[in-house]
């Protein structure tokens, strides 16, 4: 893991996650913004992916469990995309605040991989 | 029931069936991971940890299907859950040795951002706007 990319998926999967919760509970359907933004934060996720497979060849090694952390991203990369198809399929607020719930999430499960990458001692 | 609908799936119940959709795969997985490799350090904390994880799977299945039985499934799973991490919040800040931070239950969900915690009293504040919503009809 790259620690300033974490910190910018974090960030925007928190922006994400609170906006679409607040103009959902105001009462927006899922629209191209908040769709969108749970798409860029699954686009991240897939190059998260992508970053874990090839940074142990440059010496960049999980300090923790790498089976922890693989269950962690693979279960994270799963959460937007079925919220993106609940907003798809379910146009009202509740599924722009479901948008919201599966970026923040993200954000949380993305802290949680930096934990078990950088600092976890086990 | 003829409604397509379940009444604790619709509105805001959308949004509460997403969270316990999420922790309900969160829980698992995670128990899983610390079944597989290292059940022996606290096997009482890790099958409880599971057994939490479905419980939450339960009653995300009860909250998204309609009629009376499952609302009563539905509250059974979610009253568990407050049981349980009230439970075994207070046994893991009493023995730590017992219960290691790691679980969902632990310090009442702090591993969690205290979701645990919140979720099974907003679930059963919302069956119970459900339940005096549908006896006013």
């Amino acid at each position: 893991m790259v620690e300033w990319f974490v910190w910018v998926q974090i960030v925007i999967a928190a922006v994400a996650g609170v906006t679409a919760v607040i103009v959902g509970f105001a009462g927006v359907k899922p629209n191209d913004y908040t769709l969108g933004a749970t798409l860029l934060v699954e686009a991240l996720l897939a190059v998260q992916l992508v970053m874990a497979v090839i940074a142990p060849a440059f010496g960049n090694v999980a300090t923790g469990s790498a089976l922890e952390f693989w269950i962690y991203l693979v279960s994270a990369i799963l959460i937007p995309p079925a919220a993106v198809m609940w907003g798809l399929i379910e146009r009202n607020r509740w599924s722009t605040v479901v948008l919201g719930v599966a970026c923040l999430s993200i954000a949380v499960m993305v802290y949680r991989m930096s934990q078990i990458w950088f600092v976890q001692l086990a | 029931m003829t409604s397509k609908i379940s009444s604790t799936a619709s509105g805001v119940g959308r949004v509460l069936i997403a969270i316990y959709a999420v922790m309900a795969l969160g829980a698992t997985a995670r128990s899983v991971f610390q079944i597989a490799t290292k059940f022996s350090e606290a096997p009482l904390a890790y099958v409880l940890s599971a057994l939490a994880g479905l419980v939450y799977i339960v009653a995300t299945v009860a909250l998204v299907r309609s009629g009376r039985r499952w609302f009563r499934v539905a509250l059974v799973a979610i009253a568990f859950e407050l049981v349980g991490v009230v439970t075994i919040g207070t046994l893991s800040v009493v023995d730590a040795v017992l219960f290691p931070a790691d679980t969902v239950w632990s310090s009442f969900g702090a591993g969690y951002l205290f979701v645990p915690l919140a979720l099974p009293i907003l679930g059963l504040l919302w069956l119970y706007r459900v339940r005096s919503s549908q006896e006013n009809r």
